[in-house]
């Protein structure tokens, strides 16, 4: 085992001096991802609020046939601009957000105690006018309900016989478990940095050696291969996990700045939680590490494993947008599968939900289990003797 | 001593090596010469165990390099064709590594690299890193880390490839040193000024096979021929890769 140490202790010290791997591992996705995440959650925030406190600008055509409606809109603070043109040019155009269209009978409904139509016309496939469509919307059915009432009490009926159904509210979410909604992000984030902090050294011992012409000298030494592969692969995991626990800490300085309170979300990250995930987390460095290093031993230069990494950075990305697409509740079953269970527990961690020890084992034992399949198989291809043959 | 027979290696349809035989003794040089492609690489390799022959056998001081693997690299020193470097890395820390590797204590190490950086004359960069060195003294430091461990067998790929003049010199003076302790020491090269300056023996390899074995005097006598490169050129029966 003196030659795994050995290995070990020399690639940590090259990699720490080397400015490309301490970028990489130490403070790409340390930095990037959290300020990336805050930075997004600001503009949001902004860009929502920007939007709902703008005043209304609204087109309206047939303005002449709905005079009160027209007054209540305007007092609702919408500025109608009456009788555009060509409505549904204007807004195919994205001039304005929408159009409301009075149609001609309209008046004579009204009259009868008919539902009077009113158009709203938009295209709700642009996400910007969202927001503007719904207040329209919202001003619109408050004016009819107003009306109704109105209707009714005039007729000697009291109003509330027309709701026969309140529907209360009973919010069981909890402060901490509102917040994964925001924090969806963060799985997502972990896996990935997991598998960044762990790409550059996984090819630089592999593809790197080869590449530098040091892989032949290095195997002529008394070592058993299988040594020197799994001694480069801890230096991997390693790094990775660095790269994660820097992202964690990372995450709890910059998640207090989020602008959620006005969400009724708690964000911080309590030390408990955060070594809670950093032990979920942890396997998935050891198995990225291993693929990787497994991936890279193939290539025959830096370059030519970079083109493999591409592919691979997608790997962590599955689950979470899987995850992220169609939520489901977290059963045991799920946490024999890698990176979606560490998907899931992060989540409950984060909610504070009580997770059985065995989901946790559960877990950690999968993901280490084919870690360590995809480490035997790299080790085996150390011990072929053509390996240095695929230098180029 | 090395004992090498009836050598074969092929990769697919290329028959790299086909049945080379010879012997290198303790307190002598040998060199292995032939045009680039012969099969001399290959050879050393399966002499250092980094590649396993189809047939034949190797004793190096009565080990298999098949069967006894990790013995015979602790006996071995290799400076291989390819020479990199750890260019983060500085020329001690270098060497260091592969003392470590071979499991030398770090008292034993520390006391090696001063010998060799007297012996290589590496004063002047040992504590430097790697990185833009010149080829020169690049192959001291693959020369250091190759005889870390004091081996008694040294194989030698091209060793003066890519050499200036003095740098040359001073490799020969320094192989003409481990000769005069004792070691055995196998060279491969295409030059043939190397050779003469240097071997007790010559072996030419040329297509896998060996085309002629012995002193350089025994060499001319054989092929009657006035010079060394005449009678390489005569015993190979061409002239293709001489001059590469």
């Amino acid at each position: 085992m003196n030659g795994l140490t050995t290995v070990f202790k020399k690639e940590v010290r090259e990699n720490l001096r080397d400015r490309r791997a301490l970028f990489n591992s130490l403070l790409l996705g340390p930095l990037l991802f959290p300020v990336l995440f805050v930075g997004l959650m600001w503009f949001l925030d902004s860009a929502e609020q920007e939007r709902a406190e703008k005043t209304l600008d609204l087109p309206v055509v047939g303005a002449q046939y709905a005079p009160s409606l027209i007054r209540f809109l305007e007092q609702q603070g919408a500025v109608i601009q009456p009788n555009p043109e060509n409505p549904e040019d204007m807004v195919r155009n994205q001039e304005v957000p929408v159009v409301i269209r009075i149609l001609p009978e309209f008046a004579d409904n009204w009259a009868q105690g008919i539902p009077a139509p009113i158009e709203v016309i938009s295209d709700i496939s642009r996400q910007e006018s969202n927001v503007p469509i719904r207040r329209v919307k919202r001003l619109l059915l408050g004016y009819g309900q107003q009306i109704g009432s109105l209707r009714l009490q005039l007729r000697g009926i009291g109003p509330q016989l027309a709701s026969p159904i309140m529907l209360k509210d009973v919010d069981l979410s909890t402060p901490k478990s509102r917040a994964i909604l925001a924090i969806i992000f963060l799985p997502y984030v972990l896996m990935i940095t997991a598998f960044t902090g762990a790409t550059h050294l996984a090819m630089d011992t592999t593809a790197g050696e080869k590449e530098r012409k040091s892989l032949e000298p290095l195997l002529i030494n008394p070592v058993p291969r299988w040594q020197i592969m799994t001694g480069k692969m801890i230096t991997t995991t390693v790094f990775a996990m660095a790269s994660l626990a820097l992202t964690l800490i990372s995450f709890r300085i910059v998640l207090p700045l989020m602008p959620v309170g006005a969400f009724g979300m708690d964000l911080t990250l309590g030390l408990g939680t955060l070594l809670k995930i950093l032990v979920v987390v942890s396997p998935v460095a050891i198995l990225a590490a291993a693929l990787l290093t497994l991936l890279a031993s193939f290539a025959k230069s830096y370059r030519e494993a970079q083109s493999y990494m591409g592919l691979v950075i997608l790997i962590p990305m599955v689950p979470s947008l899987i995850f992220m697409a169609n939520p489901v509740r977290a059963e045991s079953w799920m946490m024999s599968v890698p990176l979606f269970s560490q998907n899931m527990l992060i989540g409950e961690i984060i909610r504070d939900q009580p997770v059985p020890i065995s989901w946790y084992l559960m877990s950690i034992a999968s993901t280490l289990a084919i870690g360590l399949i995809l480490a035997i198989i790299a080790a085996s291809i150390y011990n072929r003797p053509t390996l240095i043959f695929s230098s180029g | 001593m090395i004992v090498v027979k009836n050598l074969k290696k092929s990769f697919g349809e290329v028959r790299a090596v086909n049945g080379v035989s010879f012997e290198a003794h303790d307190g002598e040089i040998t060199g292995l010469l032939g045009p680039n492609g012969a099969g001399k690489t290959t050879t050393l390799r399966m002499l250092y165990s980094l590649l396993p022959p189809d047939e034949g056998e190797i004793r190096i001081d009565g080990l298999d390099p098949a069967k006894d693997a990790m013995e015979i690299k602790r006996t071995l020193g290799v400076v291989p064709d390819s020479r990199g470097l750890y260019t983060r890395l500085t020329a001690r820390e270098n060497i260091a590594y592969f003392g470590e590797l071979h499991g030398m204590s770090r008292r034993a190490i520390e006391g090696r690299i001063k010998e060799l950086t007297r012996t290589l004359n590496m004063e002047d960069f040992i504590d430097r890193r790697t990185e833009g060195f010149s080829q020169g003294q690049r192959v001291k430091v693959a020369i250091a880390r190759a005889m870390i461990h004091e081996p008694q067998t040294v194989l030698m790929d091209e060793p003066s490839n890519g050499l200036d003049v003095m740098s040359t010199r001073a490799l020969r003076e320094y192989i003409l040193g481990l000769k005069a302790d004792g070691h055995s020491i196998v060279l491969s090269t295409h030059i043939m000024q190397e050779v003469a300056a240097l071997c007790d023996r010559i072996v030419i390899i040329a297509r896998g096979e060996v085309a002629a074995d012995g002193s350089a005097e025994e060499l001319l006598a054989r092929s009657g021929s006035a010079s060394l490169e005449d009678a390489f050129v005569q015993l190979i029966g061409s002239e293709e890769g001489l001059l590469a």
